[in-house]
Protein backbone atom coordinates (compact mmCIF):
# COMPACT_ATOMS: atom_id res chain seq x y z
CA UNK A 1 0.00 0.00 0.00
CA UNK A 2 1.56 3.05 -0.93
CA UNK A 3 0.45 6.09 0.59
CA UNK A 4 2.02 10.36 0.61
CA UNK A 5 1.88 11.28 4.29
CA UNK A 6 1.62 14.78 4.43
CA UNK A 7 0.99 15.42 7.81
CA UNK A 8 1.74 19.66 6.91
CA UNK A 9 -1.28 19.66 5.70
CA UNK A 10 -2.78 20.10 8.86
CA UNK A 11 -0.68 23.64 9.44
CA UNK A 12 -2.22 24.90 6.41
CA UNK A 13 -4.42 27.64 5.86
CA UNK A 14 -7.85 26.24 5.81
CA UNK A 15 -10.53 26.44 2.95
CA UNK A 16 -11.89 29.63 4.75
CA UNK A 17 -9.13 31.43 4.89
CA UNK A 18 -8.71 32.86 8.36
CA UNK A 19 -7.84 29.05 10.12
CA UNK A 20 -5.26 26.43 9.65
CA UNK A 21 -6.94 22.77 9.13
CA UNK A 22 -5.56 21.99 12.75
CA UNK A 23 -7.81 25.29 14.21
CA UNK A 24 -11.01 23.53 12.33
CA UNK A 25 -9.98 20.05 13.71
CA UNK A 26 -9.49 22.66 17.21
CA UNK A 27 -12.95 24.15 16.92
CA UNK A 28 -14.61 20.76 16.28
CA UNK A 29 -12.65 19.53 19.95
CA UNK A 30 -14.10 22.50 22.07
CA UNK A 31 -17.81 21.88 20.65
CA UNK A 32 -17.55 17.80 21.20
CA UNK A 33 -16.68 19.60 24.92
CA UNK A 34 -19.05 22.08 25.16
CA UNK A 35 -21.97 19.25 24.47
CA UNK A 36 -20.52 16.58 26.46
CA UNK A 37 -20.52 18.68 29.43
CA UNK A 38 -23.61 20.10 29.68
CA UNK A 39 -25.40 17.20 28.43
CA UNK A 40 -23.34 15.46 31.42
CA UNK A 41 -24.60 18.32 33.57
CA UNK A 42 -28.58 17.46 32.40
CA UNK A 43 -28.33 13.94 33.12
CA UNK A 44 -26.60 14.08 36.37
CA UNK A 45 -29.62 16.57 37.68
CA UNK A 46 -32.30 14.56 35.60
CA UNK A 47 -30.59 11.44 36.45
CA UNK A 48 -30.61 12.18 40.14
CA UNK A 49 -33.87 12.88 40.25
CA UNK A 50 -35.26 9.85 38.87
CA UNK A 51 -32.96 7.79 40.41
CA UNK A 52 -34.57 9.17 44.02
CA UNK A 53 -38.20 8.27 42.34
CA UNK A 54 -37.13 5.23 41.58
CA UNK A 55 -36.48 4.02 44.72
CA UNK A 56 -39.67 5.92 46.28
CA UNK A 57 -42.77 3.13 45.89
CA UNK A 58 -45.66 5.78 44.81
CA UNK A 59 -43.07 6.93 41.76
CA UNK A 60 -40.49 3.91 40.70
CA UNK A 61 -43.28 2.98 38.07
CA UNK A 62 -42.97 6.39 36.06
CA UNK A 63 -39.18 6.46 36.53
CA UNK A 64 -38.93 2.31 35.05
CA UNK A 65 -41.09 3.70 31.93
CA UNK A 66 -38.91 6.48 31.68
CA UNK A 67 -35.59 4.56 31.97
CA UNK A 68 -37.33 1.73 29.05
CA UNK A 69 -38.13 4.48 27.12
CA UNK A 70 -34.61 6.04 26.39
CA UNK A 71 -33.24 2.74 26.95
CA UNK A 72 -34.56 0.55 24.86
CA UNK A 73 -34.68 2.95 21.76
CA UNK A 74 -30.77 3.61 19.85
CA UNK A 75 -29.61 7.11 20.46
CA UNK A 76 -29.27 8.09 16.50
CA UNK A 77 -33.47 7.19 16.09
CA UNK A 78 -33.79 9.28 19.41
CA UNK A 79 -31.68 12.48 18.08
CA UNK A 80 -33.68 12.09 14.82
CA UNK A 81 -36.98 12.04 16.96
CA UNK A 82 -35.62 15.57 18.81
CA UNK A 83 -34.38 17.19 15.42
CA UNK A 84 -36.88 16.10 12.79
CA UNK A 85 -39.70 15.22 14.56
CA UNK A 86 -40.37 16.97 17.94
CA UNK A 87 -40.50 20.81 15.85
CA UNK A 88 -43.45 19.15 13.99
CA UNK A 89 -45.57 17.99 17.30
CA UNK A 90 -44.76 20.97 19.49
CA UNK A 91 -47.73 24.10 19.62
CA UNK A 92 -46.67 25.99 15.69
CA UNK A 93 -45.91 29.03 17.77
CA UNK A 94 -42.71 26.62 19.59
CA UNK A 95 -42.32 25.31 16.72
CA UNK A 96 -41.67 28.21 14.62
CA UNK A 97 -39.71 29.80 16.89
CA UNK A 98 -37.42 26.93 17.35
CA UNK A 99 -37.29 26.65 13.61
CA UNK A 100 -35.82 30.24 13.15
CA UNK A 101 -33.35 30.09 15.38
CA UNK A 102 -29.51 29.59 13.94
CA UNK A 103 -29.31 26.40 12.56
CA UNK A 104 -26.03 25.58 14.57
CA UNK A 105 -28.12 26.46 17.56
CA UNK A 106 -31.14 24.25 16.31
CA UNK A 107 -28.22 21.26 16.12
CA UNK A 108 -26.69 22.11 19.40
CA UNK A 109 -29.75 22.32 20.93
CA UNK A 110 -31.22 18.80 19.78
CA UNK A 111 -28.03 17.15 20.09
CA UNK A 112 -27.94 18.39 24.00
CA UNK A 113 -31.42 17.15 24.61
CA UNK A 114 -30.55 13.98 23.30
CA UNK A 115 -28.01 12.91 24.88
CA UNK A 116 -28.72 14.38 28.28
CA UNK A 117 -32.18 12.45 28.36
CA UNK A 118 -30.52 9.25 26.96
CA UNK A 119 -27.71 9.43 29.39
CA UNK A 120 -30.24 10.49 32.63
CA UNK A 121 -31.97 7.18 31.96
CA UNK A 122 -28.59 5.41 32.94
CA UNK A 123 -27.74 7.55 35.48
CA UNK A 124 -30.50 7.12 37.24
CA UNK A 125 -30.24 3.28 37.16
CA UNK A 126 -26.65 3.65 38.53
CA UNK A 127 -28.20 5.94 41.05
CA UNK A 128 -30.78 3.81 41.74
CA UNK A 129 -28.49 0.44 42.52
CA UNK A 130 -26.23 2.76 44.60
CA UNK A 131 -29.18 3.81 46.88
CA UNK A 132 -30.42 0.27 47.07
CA UNK A 133 -26.84 -0.83 48.25
CA UNK A 134 -27.19 1.06 51.05
CA UNK A 135 -28.37 -0.73 54.55
CA UNK A 136 -31.63 -0.08 55.45
CA UNK A 137 -30.99 1.02 58.50
CA UNK A 138 -29.41 4.12 56.92
CA UNK A 139 -32.66 5.50 55.83
CA UNK A 140 -34.51 4.04 59.50
CA UNK A 141 -31.84 6.00 61.13
CA UNK A 142 -32.68 9.21 59.77
CA UNK A 143 -36.35 9.53 59.53
CA UNK A 144 -36.05 8.11 63.22
CA UNK A 145 -34.03 11.23 64.08
CA UNK A 146 -36.98 13.04 62.94
CA UNK A 147 -35.36 13.96 59.84
CA UNK A 148 -38.35 14.56 56.87
CA UNK A 149 -37.84 12.09 53.94
CA UNK A 150 -36.69 14.49 51.58
CA UNK A 151 -33.81 15.68 53.99
CA UNK A 152 -33.35 11.59 54.61
CA UNK A 153 -32.70 11.55 50.99
CA UNK A 154 -30.86 14.79 50.91
CA UNK A 155 -28.33 14.60 53.99
CA UNK A 156 -28.29 10.72 54.50
CA UNK A 157 -28.71 8.34 51.43
CA UNK A 158 -27.67 10.84 48.71
CA UNK A 159 -24.31 11.42 49.91
CA UNK A 160 -23.46 8.23 50.53
CA UNK A 161 -24.92 6.77 47.12
CA UNK A 162 -22.94 9.49 45.04
CA UNK A 163 -19.65 8.35 46.75
CA UNK A 164 -20.61 4.28 46.06
CA UNK A 165 -21.82 4.95 42.86
CA UNK A 166 -18.65 7.04 41.18
CA UNK A 167 -16.98 4.54 39.48
CA UNK A 168 -20.27 2.85 37.22
CA UNK A 169 -20.35 6.73 36.70
CA UNK A 170 -17.21 7.50 35.35
CA UNK A 171 -17.87 5.12 32.87
CA UNK A 172 -21.36 6.80 31.67
CA UNK A 173 -19.41 10.07 31.44
CA UNK A 174 -16.57 8.42 29.47
CA UNK A 175 -19.48 7.17 27.11
CA UNK A 176 -21.18 10.66 26.84
CA UNK A 177 -18.23 12.19 24.62
CA UNK A 178 -18.05 8.96 22.60
CA UNK A 179 -21.99 9.25 22.27
CA UNK A 180 -21.54 12.81 21.14
CA UNK A 181 -19.95 12.05 17.63
CA UNK A 182 -23.62 10.99 16.99
CA UNK A 183 -24.31 14.87 17.05
CA UNK A 184 -22.25 14.67 13.37
CA UNK A 185 -25.26 13.23 11.53
CA UNK A 186 -27.35 15.85 12.19
CA UNK A 187 -24.84 18.26 10.94
CA UNK A 188 -23.24 19.77 14.06
CA UNK A 189 -19.50 20.10 13.01
CA UNK A 190 -17.76 18.62 16.25
CA UNK A 191 -14.72 16.79 15.91
CA UNK A 192 -15.61 13.58 14.21
CA UNK A 193 -17.96 15.96 11.31
CA UNK A 194 -14.86 17.66 11.56
CA UNK A 195 -12.59 15.12 10.55
CA UNK A 196 -14.99 13.60 7.90
CA UNK A 197 -14.80 17.58 6.71
CA UNK A 198 -11.29 17.24 6.60
CA UNK A 199 -11.18 14.58 4.55
CA UNK A 200 -13.33 16.52 1.80
CA UNK A 201 -10.90 19.69 1.73
CA UNK A 202 -7.51 18.07 2.15
CA UNK A 203 -7.71 14.31 0.44
CA UNK A 204 -5.72 12.81 3.01
CA UNK A 205 -8.39 10.53 4.61
CA UNK A 206 -5.37 9.19 7.18
CA UNK A 207 -3.83 12.45 8.91
CA UNK A 208 -7.12 13.59 9.65
CA UNK A 209 -8.53 10.54 10.62
CA UNK A 210 -5.61 9.88 12.89
CA UNK A 211 -5.71 12.87 14.49
CA UNK A 212 -9.52 12.94 15.70
CA UNK A 213 -8.38 9.37 17.28
CA UNK A 214 -6.04 10.87 19.00
CA UNK A 215 -8.25 13.62 20.44
CA UNK A 216 -10.76 11.25 21.37
CA UNK A 217 -7.96 9.21 22.87
CA UNK A 218 -6.91 12.26 24.86
CA UNK A 219 -10.23 13.13 26.31
CA UNK A 220 -10.54 9.67 27.43
CA UNK A 221 -7.31 9.92 29.00
CA UNK A 222 -7.96 12.99 30.64
CA UNK A 223 -11.31 12.70 32.45
CA UNK A 224 -9.79 8.86 33.01
CA UNK A 225 -7.31 10.33 35.51
CA UNK A 226 -9.11 13.60 37.25
CA UNK A 227 -12.19 10.65 37.78
CA UNK A 228 -9.61 8.39 39.43
CA UNK A 229 -8.23 11.38 41.57
CA UNK A 230 -12.12 12.33 41.90
CA UNK A 231 -12.86 8.88 43.56
CA UNK A 232 -9.31 8.48 45.80
CA UNK A 233 -11.01 11.91 47.19
CA UNK A 234 -14.41 10.53 47.74
CA UNK A 235 -13.89 7.16 48.86
CA UNK A 236 -16.34 6.55 51.90
CA UNK A 237 -12.99 5.06 54.28
CA UNK A 238 -13.86 1.66 55.75
CA UNK A 239 -17.20 1.37 53.98
CA UNK A 240 -17.81 -2.52 52.38
CA UNK A 241 -14.83 -3.72 54.33
CA UNK B 1 -52.50 22.69 19.50
CA UNK B 2 -50.62 20.07 17.91
CA UNK B 3 -50.54 21.58 13.99
CA UNK B 4 -49.47 18.33 12.48
CA UNK B 5 -51.65 16.12 10.55
CA UNK B 6 -50.26 12.50 10.67
CA UNK B 7 -50.72 10.09 7.20
CA UNK B 8 -49.64 6.62 8.22
CA UNK B 9 -50.18 5.90 4.69
CA UNK B 10 -46.79 5.21 3.21
CA UNK B 11 -45.89 2.91 5.46
CA UNK B 12 -47.95 -0.50 4.10
CA UNK B 13 -46.92 -0.03 0.88
CA UNK B 14 -42.62 0.60 2.43
CA UNK B 15 -43.00 -2.45 4.54
CA UNK B 16 -41.36 -5.39 2.41
CA UNK B 17 -38.50 -2.50 2.09
CA UNK B 18 -38.37 -1.93 5.42
CA UNK B 19 -37.83 -6.18 5.91
CA UNK B 20 -35.01 -6.22 3.60
CA UNK B 21 -33.77 -3.01 5.67
CA UNK B 22 -34.45 -5.30 8.55
CA UNK B 23 -32.12 -8.44 7.14
CA UNK B 24 -29.57 -6.14 7.09
CA UNK B 25 -29.80 -5.15 10.39
CA UNK B 26 -29.99 -8.41 11.95
CA UNK B 27 -26.96 -9.55 9.36
CA UNK B 28 -24.36 -7.39 10.84
CA UNK B 29 -25.72 -7.80 14.22
CA UNK B 30 -25.57 -11.73 13.76
CA UNK B 31 -22.00 -11.60 12.07
CA UNK B 32 -20.40 -9.01 15.22
CA UNK B 33 -22.08 -11.49 17.61
CA UNK B 34 -20.86 -14.02 16.40
CA UNK B 35 -17.55 -12.86 15.58
CA UNK B 36 -17.31 -10.87 18.91
CA UNK B 37 -17.54 -13.66 21.36
CA UNK B 38 -14.88 -15.91 19.78
CA UNK B 39 -12.11 -12.88 19.70
CA UNK B 40 -13.34 -11.60 22.46
CA UNK B 41 -12.92 -14.75 24.28
CA UNK B 42 -9.40 -15.04 22.23
CA UNK B 43 -8.91 -11.26 23.83
CA UNK B 44 -10.15 -12.01 27.11
CA UNK B 45 -7.45 -15.18 27.25
CA UNK B 46 -4.68 -13.48 26.04
CA UNK B 47 -5.14 -10.27 28.23
CA UNK B 48 -4.97 -12.70 31.20
CA UNK B 49 -2.03 -14.32 29.89
CA UNK B 50 1.27 -14.61 31.59
CA UNK B 51 2.93 -14.14 28.01
CA UNK B 52 3.46 -9.93 28.98
CA UNK B 53 3.60 -9.23 24.72
CA UNK B 54 0.24 -11.02 24.05
CA UNK B 55 -1.50 -9.62 27.47
CA UNK B 56 0.07 -6.26 26.25
CA UNK B 57 -1.61 -6.32 22.82
CA UNK B 58 -4.83 -7.66 24.20
CA UNK B 59 -5.07 -4.73 26.87
CA UNK B 60 -4.26 -1.76 23.37
CA UNK B 61 -6.59 -3.65 21.15
CA UNK B 62 -9.46 -3.39 23.91
CA UNK B 63 -8.42 0.37 25.60
CA UNK B 64 -8.36 1.71 21.61
CA UNK B 65 -11.63 0.54 20.71
CA UNK B 66 -13.43 1.36 24.04
CA UNK B 67 -12.24 4.58 23.77
CA UNK B 68 -13.16 6.27 20.61
CA UNK B 69 -16.90 6.25 19.39
CA UNK B 70 -18.42 3.67 17.25
CA UNK B 71 -18.96 6.23 14.62
CA UNK B 72 -15.55 6.93 14.07
CA UNK B 73 -14.65 3.39 14.06
CA UNK B 74 -17.33 2.91 10.81
CA UNK B 75 -15.55 5.72 9.60
CA UNK B 76 -12.31 4.29 9.81
CA UNK B 77 -13.39 0.48 8.36
CA UNK B 78 -15.25 2.63 5.16
CA UNK B 79 -12.25 4.14 4.35
CA UNK B 80 -9.42 1.18 4.98
CA UNK B 81 -11.23 -1.71 4.31
CA UNK B 82 -11.43 -0.97 0.40
CA UNK B 83 -7.83 -0.17 0.00
CA UNK B 84 -6.82 -2.69 1.59
CA UNK B 85 -8.91 -5.17 -0.90
CA UNK B 86 -7.46 -3.35 -4.05
CA UNK B 87 -5.51 -6.01 -5.36
CA UNK B 88 -7.84 -8.84 -4.39
CA UNK B 89 -9.05 -10.33 -7.44
CA UNK B 90 -12.87 -10.03 -8.18
CA UNK B 91 -12.99 -7.19 -5.79
CA UNK B 92 -13.00 -4.13 -8.79
CA UNK B 93 -13.50 -0.38 -7.53
CA UNK B 94 -16.64 -0.29 -8.11
CA UNK B 95 -17.88 -3.30 -5.84
CA UNK B 96 -19.91 -1.84 -3.22
CA UNK B 97 -18.46 -2.88 -0.35
CA UNK B 98 -20.36 -1.06 2.51
CA UNK B 99 -21.79 -4.07 4.18
CA UNK B 100 -18.55 -5.74 4.62
CA UNK B 101 -17.17 -2.33 5.69
CA UNK B 102 -19.72 -2.24 8.34
CA UNK B 103 -19.61 -5.82 9.47
CA UNK B 104 -15.93 -6.11 9.86
CA UNK B 105 -15.62 -2.66 11.69
CA UNK B 106 -18.65 -4.01 13.88
CA UNK B 107 -17.56 -6.99 14.83
CA UNK B 108 -13.48 -6.19 15.69
CA UNK B 109 -15.17 -3.16 18.06
CA UNK B 110 -17.55 -5.44 19.75
CA UNK B 111 -14.94 -7.83 20.34
CA UNK B 112 -13.34 -4.94 22.83
CA UNK B 113 -16.67 -5.06 24.62
CA UNK B 114 -17.29 -8.75 24.66
CA UNK B 115 -13.39 -8.89 25.93
CA UNK B 116 -14.40 -7.50 28.74
CA UNK B 117 -17.03 -9.04 29.76
CA UNK B 118 -15.66 -12.61 29.18
CA UNK B 119 -13.01 -11.73 31.60
CA UNK B 120 -14.76 -10.98 34.11
CA UNK B 121 -16.61 -13.94 33.94
CA UNK B 122 -13.53 -16.09 33.38
CA UNK B 123 -11.89 -14.22 36.83
CA UNK B 124 -15.66 -14.99 38.35
CA UNK B 125 -14.65 -18.77 38.64
CA UNK B 126 -12.86 -19.73 41.82
CA UNK B 127 -8.95 -20.19 41.13
CA UNK B 128 -9.50 -24.11 42.54
CA UNK B 129 -11.39 -24.86 39.47
CA UNK B 130 -8.58 -24.80 37.29
CA UNK B 131 -6.02 -26.24 39.86
CA UNK B 132 -8.26 -28.88 40.26
CA UNK B 133 -8.45 -29.28 36.39
CA UNK B 134 -4.73 -29.60 36.25
CA UNK B 135 -4.66 -31.82 39.38
CA UNK B 136 -6.85 -34.25 37.26
CA UNK B 137 -3.87 -34.11 34.48
CA UNK B 138 -5.63 -31.75 32.03
CA UNK B 139 -3.48 -29.03 30.53
CA UNK B 140 -4.36 -25.20 29.89
CA UNK B 141 -6.71 -25.90 26.70
CA UNK B 142 -8.28 -28.61 27.82
CA UNK B 143 -8.88 -26.95 31.40
CA UNK B 144 -10.32 -23.73 29.70
CA UNK B 145 -12.46 -25.71 27.64
CA UNK B 146 -13.89 -28.25 29.56
CA UNK B 147 -13.53 -26.66 33.12
CA UNK B 148 -13.48 -22.97 32.78
CA UNK B 149 -15.10 -21.49 29.69
CA UNK B 150 -18.61 -23.59 30.41
CA UNK B 151 -18.62 -22.33 33.71
CA UNK B 152 -17.76 -18.41 33.38
CA UNK B 153 -20.30 -18.58 29.88
CA UNK B 154 -23.07 -19.76 32.18
CA UNK B 155 -22.60 -16.90 34.77
CA UNK B 156 -22.00 -13.97 32.12
CA UNK B 157 -25.05 -15.09 29.51
CA UNK B 158 -27.04 -12.46 30.68
CA UNK B 159 -24.46 -9.79 30.06
CA UNK B 160 -23.38 -11.31 27.06
CA UNK B 161 -26.86 -10.77 26.07
CA UNK B 162 -27.76 -7.23 26.96
CA UNK B 163 -24.47 -6.48 25.03
CA UNK B 164 -26.13 -7.82 22.09
CA UNK B 165 -29.51 -6.12 22.70
CA UNK B 166 -26.97 -2.71 22.60
CA UNK B 167 -25.31 -3.91 19.70
CA UNK B 168 -28.84 -4.15 17.88
CA UNK B 169 -29.33 -1.07 18.56
CA UNK B 170 -26.43 0.50 17.54
CA UNK B 171 -26.32 -1.05 14.49
CA UNK B 172 -28.70 1.85 13.47
CA UNK B 173 -24.86 3.89 13.09
CA UNK B 174 -24.41 2.19 9.86
CA UNK B 175 -26.44 5.02 8.71
CA UNK B 176 -23.18 7.39 7.97
CA UNK B 177 -22.35 5.48 5.00
CA UNK B 178 -25.79 5.38 3.43
CA UNK B 179 -26.61 1.56 4.02
CA UNK B 180 -30.03 0.62 3.86
CA UNK B 181 -30.19 -0.86 6.94
CA UNK B 182 -33.51 -1.04 9.27
CA UNK B 183 -33.09 2.50 10.02
CA UNK B 184 -31.68 3.64 7.02
CA UNK B 185 -34.77 2.25 4.78
CA UNK B 186 -37.08 3.88 7.24
CA UNK B 187 -35.07 7.07 6.78
CA UNK B 188 -35.14 7.10 2.94
CA UNK B 189 -38.84 6.24 2.51
CA UNK B 190 -39.48 9.03 5.16
CA UNK B 191 -37.31 11.48 3.07
CA UNK B 192 -39.22 10.46 -0.62
CA UNK B 193 -42.70 10.64 1.08
CA UNK B 194 -42.46 14.00 2.95
CA UNK B 195 -43.47 11.58 5.91
CA UNK B 196 -40.08 11.80 8.01
CA UNK B 197 -41.90 12.27 11.16
CA UNK B 198 -44.31 8.83 10.56
CA UNK B 199 -41.11 7.09 9.40
CA UNK B 200 -38.72 7.87 12.23
CA UNK B 201 -41.59 7.16 14.88
CA UNK B 202 -42.70 4.09 13.44
CA UNK B 203 -38.81 2.95 13.46
CA UNK B 204 -38.43 4.08 17.25
CA UNK B 205 -41.46 2.37 18.04
CA UNK B 206 -40.45 -1.12 16.45
CA UNK B 207 -36.99 -0.45 17.80
CA UNK B 208 -38.47 -0.50 21.16
CA UNK B 209 -40.90 -3.27 21.11
CA UNK B 210 -37.63 -5.85 19.92
CA UNK B 211 -35.62 -4.40 22.36
CA UNK B 212 -38.05 -4.47 25.07
CA UNK B 213 -39.32 -7.75 24.88
CA UNK B 214 -35.55 -8.64 24.48
CA UNK B 215 -34.42 -7.33 27.77
CA UNK B 216 -37.65 -8.83 29.46
CA UNK B 217 -37.07 -11.78 28.07
CA UNK B 218 -33.26 -11.80 29.58
CA UNK B 219 -34.04 -10.33 32.98
CA UNK B 220 -36.74 -13.53 33.01
CA UNK B 221 -33.87 -16.16 32.09
CA UNK B 222 -31.32 -14.44 34.48
CA UNK B 223 -33.90 -14.94 37.03
CA UNK B 224 -34.41 -18.24 36.16
CA UNK B 225 -30.90 -18.83 36.16
CA UNK B 226 -30.03 -18.00 40.01
CA UNK B 227 -33.45 -19.40 41.14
Amino acid sequence: MSYAWHWEVLLQPAASGTDTYLGWMLSGLKLTLMLSLSAWLMALLLGTLLGVLRTVPRWSGVAAVYVELFRNIPLLVQLFIWYFVLPELLPATWGDAYKQLNPYLQQFLAAWVCLGFFTSARVCEQLRSGIEALPPGQKNAGLALGLTLPQTYRLVLLPMAWRLVLPPLTSEFLNIFKNSAVASTIGLLELAAQGRQLVDYTAQPYESFIAVTVFYMLINIVVMTLMHQLEQKVRVPGYGK
Amino acid sequence: MMSYDFDWSSIPGALPFLWQGMQVTLQITLMAILVGIVWGTLLAMMRLSKQRWLSWFAAGYINLFRSIPLLLVLLWFFLILPRLLEGVPGITPGTDLRLSSAMVGFALFESAYYAEIIRAGILSIPKGQQAAAFALGMNYRAAMRFVVLPQALRNMLPLLLTQAIILFQDTSLVYVSALADFFGAAYKVGDRDGRLVELLLFAGAVYFILCYSASSLVNYLSKRMKA
